[in-house]
């Protein structure tokens, strides 16, 4: 054991190999292989009676995704869906991050931290069937359902994975910062806009990276409280659950996939990833 | 073997008449589903002593043994019977049972004919010796040798039940009460906002039923053989039906909960939701509309490459004898497939209720049967629109 010990000692990289390997296949297997496999399925097809794969090159699936008016739609709609979740999240959960961090004492914090995260041990379905009880014409809303008690649940389910960067971010800026733009004479909302948002912009980046794939994503709120409407997710879930046609579901699945890449290349040009 | 043989022989007759073109008119043609030639599988002649447990994939409600209700149990009394050992794995869709099937790891299945062609045609499922089934005999001759259950005089498996996708409405706000589909089809329905419709591609087959009887022009013979044109009609009554619907429903309790609120009206539905929200005291009725109903009539089948086959068959045998088949039709809220079930009943009407007996009732109910390109009505000079096509027509419809 201690050669083994001393062995390592002397080897830094065989050290670092080690110490990397597990997390490193994790990434490379589990995540970029089923992105690859995904991508590769994408091109195949299906033989639609018995649902048995054919592997043979095509594009076809790619040329139907992007010639059905209906798939533009949706993918339009996912995206404003997302957008809106982000935004409505960013503007609830700032203030009360702030508060969190700047003003609560320590006591409080710790209490407002458990108040957060307490909505995150219930169950997704509780919560999302909670919202269309309230939503629905005899209940505590009664707003009825559609793509706006959508975007609403959304924002109420994912609120905490923006709350809590926030709060980080809002956690590490020294709070004498703040009081030396106040002692040269900034008024508050000058503070915020000079100060507190340029330090917590990478922590806001973080935060609506979640809010923002997390909506992208999800199907099973839309078919709770979205009426009549669909996003992207329930296009993938359709055509893996009921028609078993997975090659095209893939191709739908890459749409995400390519959405999220930009919007990364986009919070990449603000420089916000640097200093995540 | 020897029924094996000739029913490949006839097969294979079916498929030369359909390669040659011509229509079959003459001789009776052999009962079941005769669009394609599944692959060469045999049903056992014996069978042996039990494996001591048996892998099954069924719908919720199929296979209780009294862990959600302990007042709900089938399957202890068959465990000490037969000393199989019952695992059960609950699909919540057809197309989930095709894809826990095809892992290979099942034995048995109860599949709705949305699911039994699929399974028939990968050579998933094998055909079923009914002379291994006692209690078959007994089942409903309506139900032997369906199209959805048995290919070219083969049968793939024993019916396990059946029930119609009814109209279900508010007697409060719906009224004169509805007997037609028209109301959740008319783009002036004054309940516009308030219809609910099924959430999945087979929901096509509702319209096709509708358009049977107001397009006669049309010439749909089955709802689930439809060529271009009836597709397009029946994609173009969705997507007009689609402005008066509120929402589309594919889970029940969603369903239960928007009639109970009154965000949903009138729109399709199952008994078993009549019955759950009639004991939530929600003041609704379904009927089965003047123009027919689609529905279901589910199969138990089993795998090709069942490892407890013995078990398996045992199981099939249960589930349709008298005193189980009472229990779970009536605990799932459909009509029995044994005749001798409507005696076995807790509740004496039952069999009246579910209209287990009324041919004429089921006369009306066109059963799901997967699409495919070939022609299930029998038309051999168009090709069909596949499920594949549905699904996508599907999304298309909901924009």
């Amino acid at each position: 054991m201690s050669r083994a010990g001393a062995f390592l000692h002397r080897r830094a990289g065989v050290r670092l190999a080690l110490l990397l390997s597990a997390p490193l296949a994790w990434l490379g297997l589990a995540y970029l292989g089923a992105l690859a496999a995904l991508l590769v399925t994408a091109f195949h097809s299906v033989d639609t009676f018995t649902g048995t794969l054919n592997r043979t090159f095509t594009w076809a699936n790619f040329l139907d995704l992007a010639t059905g008016e209906v798939y533009r739609t949706i993918v339009l709609r996912s995206v404003g869906v997302a957008l809106a979740v982000t935004a409505i999240d960013l503007v609830v959960a700032f203030p009360m991050a702030f508060a969190m961090a700047k003003l609560a004492g320590p006591r409080t914090r710790r209490w407002l931290v458990i108040a957060v995260l307490t909505p995150l041990w219930a169950s997704y379905l509780v919560k999302a069937y909670a919202w269309r009880v309230m939503l629905s014409s005899g209940g505590l809303l009664g707003w009825g359902f559609g793509l706006t008690a959508t975007v609403l649940t959304l924002a109420y389910l994912w609120l905490p994975y923006m709350i809590l960067p926030i709060y980080a971010g809002l956690e590490r800026l020294p709070g004498s910062l703040l009081e030396a733009a106040g002692d040269l004479g900034a008024r508050s909302w000058q503070v915020f806009r000079t100060v507190v948002w340029p330090l917590t912009f990478p922590a806001v980046i973080a935060g609506s990276i979640f809010t923002f794939s997390l909506s992208l994503g999800d199907y099973i709120a839309v078919k709770i409280v979205g009426g009549r409407s669909q996003l992207i997710g329930n296009v993938v879930y359709d055509n893996i659950g009921a028609a078993g046609d997975l090659p095209f579901a893939a191709a739908v699945a890459t749409v995400p996939v390519v959405v999220m890449l930009g919007y990364l290349a986009a919070v990449r040009r603000t420089g916000a990833l640097e200093s995540l | 073997m020897r029924r094996i043989g000739s029913a490949l022989a006839a097969a294979a007759l079916a498929l030369a008449a359909a390669c040659g073109g011509t229509t079959p008119t003459t001789g009776a043609p052999a009962p079941g589903q005769s669009g394609f030639v599944p692959p060469r599988l045999s049903a056992p002649q014996a069978l042996g002593t039990g494996e001591g447990q048996v892998d099954l994939v069924a719908w919720a409600g199929y296979v209780e043994d009294g862990s959600n209700d302990p007042k709900v149990d089938w399957v202890t009394p068959f465990e000490q019977e037969t000393g199989c050992q019952v695992n059960v794995k609950v699909a919540g869709t057809s197309d989930e049972m095709v894809a826990l099937m095809r892992t290979g790891q099942y034995d048995a299945v109860s599949a709705s004919g949305d699911a039994s062609l699929r399974l028939i045609a990968a050579g998933t499922v094998a055909p079923v010796n009914t002379s291994l089934i006692p209690n078959y005999t007994d089942v409903f001759d309506g139900l032997k040798s369906k199209p959805w259950n048995s290919v070219n005089g083969v049968p793939y498996g024993v019916p396990h039940g059946r029930g119609a996708n009814l109209l279900m409405w508010r007697t409060d706000t719906v009224r004169p009460a509805p007997d037609s589909w028209s109301v959740v089809f008319d783009p002036n329905s004054p309940y516009k906002g308030k219809v609910t419709a099924y959430d999945s591609p087979i929901y096509l087959a509702d319209a096709a039923v509708y358009l049977m009887a107001t397009r006669p022009d049309l010439g749909i013979r089955s709802p689930y053989a439809l060529d271009d044109r009836q597709f397009q009609a029946a994609v173009d009554l969705l997507k007009q039906q689609k402005q008066v619907v509120g929402e589309y429903w594919s889970d029940y309790t969603k369903e239960i909960q928007a009639f109970k609120s009154g965000d949903s009206v009138v729109g399709t539905t199952w008994q078993v939701i009549v019955n759950v929200a009639k004991s939530e005291r929600a003041p609704v009725e379904a009927v089965l509309p003047k123009e027919g109903a689609t529905g279901w009539s589910d199969t138990w089948m089993v795998a090709a490459r069942a490892a407890h086959p013995n078990c398996a068959y045992r199981w099939l045998d249960w589930i349709i004898s008298p005193t189980a088949n009472a229990q779970v039709a009536e605990y799932f809220g459909e009509a029995p497939s044994n005749a001798k079930a409507c005696a076995e009943t807790a509740d004496p009407q039952h069999c009246a209720t579910f209209h287990a007996t009324d041919e004429a009732y089921f006369s009306k109910v066109h059963y799901w049967t997967t699409p495919i390109a070939q022609c299930l009505d029998g038309r051999t000079n168009v090709t069909c629109k596949d499920y594949a096509a549905w699904t996508r027509a599907w999304t298309e419809i909901k924009g």
